[in-house]
């Protein structure tokens, strides 16, 4: 069992925790992850690793309320127990030999970019991150972001914070004004990577994004997350999470991460009606 | 006198239109009575061949004869002085190329029925004895293993009995390899397995879940900063493969590991599952091994209407169990023998919509000596599905030979071992299918119980110096 240390509701739908795990505290890098079950008859769910103390061997996760499992995971409190916990899984993201780097951050992803954009700032290299939420009340993490970034914008769909429009819009600017970046780290839904990378093809930078398909296991034996990189198949858990943007079939990744759409609501219904029941 | 009946007795299953729409075993095991009467049938052959047949070499001939007297209990306690997996092994033992192959009564009639009697009794003695097994004194001696299947969880329990401090890992959050995520409750029942593992909890082997190594610990750290002076790894061979045909992305395409694992270890053949699995109406099996057989029953058992295996050579070469190819075609699954999938075909929607197959016809042997299928010309066939389950084979998962030093594998990505199961690193071990690829359970079995003896001569050898 793995005990939550503490607890903090970044905004309404989005929650992060810190887990006492130390095997993973000890190993884990910027850009790996981790699966949890939140009881014994969980499912699997994989989490990117926000944070972790090696010290005091917790790890962060900060984790979007989108259905049956993460609704369960976020009525657990300080003090009380995750059933597994298992990790780091994934590669970490490469940071090696770049000077400067936009970092382009999409709702809950920005919990992705945050740990990676901070690892680029202490290595030394330039970091501009660009952040971007559907409204203010979902904005999270402005702070942490600040930071560890040389140049932070952020966007607001409505225009209700900081500046309005999407994140390619910003990125598009900041090139535009003739910042030269070795890469770009995307992370966000699917939607908002494939435009980024195509802003980017049409400058021919370097881009990575981080995949997030649906995942059992986590260590490369059953191809559930399999998805098609330069024309060949990819284990998302065990080649990625991180792949050159400019390779990966984006429009076959977003099929295929709505395969279980229907079972998906069936089971938040079931896990209401469970509530209720209580 | 012995019974010198020809035939065996029948292992008394479920009705075949009744099994295939639950998860229940299908075999239900013999009674007292029927496994006295079928241990009757032993001859007790001096040389034991049934003995030589056994990858774990259990004394068959001394058990069997426990079993005629009904001292079912010591029966138990000779087979366990050489398999720590009785239940386990007496239910998916290849015993027809194994013990039972050997078997002089064989030669004319039926063998005598190996398997089932070792089912009885393990199942006799799980049932009745309330005796947890003593835990043998320590000798200070640490050993880890490194994934828990039956090569591990043989290997773990032999050095037990010797005394050793054993500590297995596994990556997933249930110990068990594939007799949990891969073989399906109605050909092995979980709570078997479980039970199995915690009379190696009773014998002190410690099992830590949710450990991957490779990721959450190498098997260097292991012996220089965990203390452990010998490892064993047994991670199998658990890297499913695709066909790299078109349409093998379409949501309802899935390896036969994802497939099951949905299935048996994540439950979700249960009413109100947490994790989801499609229930297909048509379905496609790709490939003949015993795998494919577990997914295309529980296919069957999720509701589908049709249940195709799609296999390119012919019925001879399948190279599943004739009991299971058996047993699958009495539950309705249909069988499209010589056909080789060239594409899967989807809808607007990006679901499967069916599987394109070729028709084969064999040639000549490869060489493997098995006649190589070769299409004939201008022969397709499309079958009307909504899954395609790819079961073509897997390999082992490279993920410990890239984190460990000195460790070599073979071109197919198999740890290369020596005559003692020794690899290329000192002190290190492997068994099972991460050195073969996939093989079965009970050569796993033989894999770790022979690891267990020289890592046992290795230990004792290295500390009276």
């Amino acid at each position: 069992m793995y005990k939550i240390i503490s607890k903090r509701e970044l905004n309404p739908t989005v929650t992060e925790m810190v887990v006492e795990a130390p095997f993973v505290a000890k190993k884990a890098q910027p850009g790996q992850f981790i699966i949890l079950r939140v009881d014994e008859n969980g499912e699997r769910i994989p989490l990117t690793v926000a944070g972790y103390d090696r010290e005091a061997g917790t790890v962060t996760i900060i984790f979007q309320i989108v259905g049956a499992t993460t609704k369960l995971l976020n009525m657990k409190n300080a003090g009380d127990c995750l059933q597994d916990f298992v990790g780091p899984l994934g590669r970490p993201t490469e940071t090696e030999g770049i000077q400067k780097v936009a970092i382009v951050g999409g709702g809950v992803g920005c919990a992705i970019a945050w740990p990676v954009a901070k690892k680029l700032h202490e290595e030394g290299a330039e970091v501009h991150s660009i952040v971007g939420f559907r409204s203010k009340d979902l904005l999270i993490l402005e702070d942490e972001f600040k930071a560890c970034s040389d140049k932070l914008v952020v966007m607001t769909d409505d225009g209700s914070y900081g500046q309005q429009g999407v994140v390619t819009k910003a990125l598009e600017e900041l090139i535009q004004s003739g910042e030269k970046y070795d890469r770009v780290i995307a992370i966000g839904p699917l939607i908002m990577m494939k435009f980024v990378c195509q802003l980017t093809k049409k400058y021919n930078i370097d881009t990575v994004v981080s995949m997030n398909p649906i995942m059992v296991d986590g260590t490369g034996m059953c191809g559930g997350c399999r998805l098609t990189v330069g024309g060949v198949t990819k284990f998302a858990c065990v080649d990625g999470p991180d792949f050159d943007g400019h390779q990966v079939d984006f429009d076959e990744a977003m099929k295929r991460g709505a395969m279980y759409k229907s079972f998906e609501r069936e089971a938040s219904c079931n896990l209401f009606k469970q509530e209720v029941q209580e | 006198m012995p019974n010198m009946r020809p035939d065996k007795n029948p292992m008394p299953s479920q009705a075949p239109d009744v099994r295939n729409k639950n998860f229940l075993e299908v075999a239900l095991g013999y009674d007292a009575e029927t496994a006295i009467d079928e241990a009757k049938r032993c001859l007790h052959c001096k040389n034991k061949p049934c003995t030589s047949g056994c990858p774990v070499q259990i004394d068959i001939p001394a058990f069997i004869a426990q079993v005629a007297e009904g001292n079912f209990e010591e029966a138990y306690q000779i087979i366990a002085k050489s398999s720590s997996l009785p239940a386990v092994c007496g239910r998916v033992c290849p015993q027809e190329t194994q013990c039972e192959g050997k078997c002089v009564r064989g030669i004319k009639n039926e063998p005598v029925g190996i398997g089932r009697l070792e089912r009885f009794v393990a199942d006799y003695h799980n049932a009745h004895s309330t005796e947890k097994p003593q835990r043998p004194a320590s000798n200070g001696h640490k050993v880890a293993v490194v994934g828990s299947g039956p090569s591990g969880l043989t290997c773990a329990g032999d050095l037990a009995k010797k005394g050793y401090d054993v500590t297995i890992f596994e990556a997933l959050h249930l110990a068990g390899g594939v007799l949990v995520y891969g073989i399906p409750e109605f050909r092995l029942p979980k709570a078997i397995v479980q039970k199995e593992i915690d009379g190696l909890k009773d014998l002190g082997v410690k099992v830590d879940t949710n450990v991957v190594i490779g990721k959450s610990l190498t098997v260097d750290e292991l012996m220089q900063e965990e203390g452990f002076e010998a490892v064993f790894i047994g991670s199998g061979a658990g890297l499913p493969r695709f066909m790299n045909i078109p349409g093998e992305s379409l949501n309802g395409v899935y390896s036969a590991n994802e497939f099951l694992t949905r299935v048996n270890l994540m439950k979700a053949y249960k009413e109100g599952s947490a994790t989801p699995i499609e229930h297909a109406k048509n379905v496609a099996v790709v490939g003949g091994g015993n795998v494919a057989m577990d997914a295309a029953r529980c296919a069957k058992r999720l509701g589908a209407e049709n249940v195709y295996i799609v296999y390119r050579r012919s019925r001879e070469e399948l190279p599943a169990r004739a009991e299971e190819v058996e047993h699958a075609e009495e539950e309705g699954i249909i069988f499209k023998l010589l056909s080789n999938p060239v594409e899967i075909l989807g809808d607007d929607d990006f679901l499967v919509k069916g599987i394109k197959c070729m028709e084969m016809e064999l040639g000549e042997p490869d060489a493997s000596g098995r006649r190589r299928p070769v299409p004939k010309p201008d022969c397709t066939f499309t079958l009307d599905v909504d899954c395609v389950i790819m079961s073509i084979g897997t390999s082992p998962n490279p993920l410990i030979k890239s984190t460990t030093k000195g460790l070599e594998v073979n071109s197919h990505g198999g740890i290369i071992v020596d005559e003692h199961e020794m690899t290329t690193k000192e002190g290190v071990y492997a068994g099972g299918d991460a050195v073969t690829g996939a093989a079965t359970v009970i050569l796993a079995m033989g894999a770790g119980k022979k690891a267990a003896a020289s890592i046992d001569a290795y230990i004792q050898a290295k500390s009276s110096k």
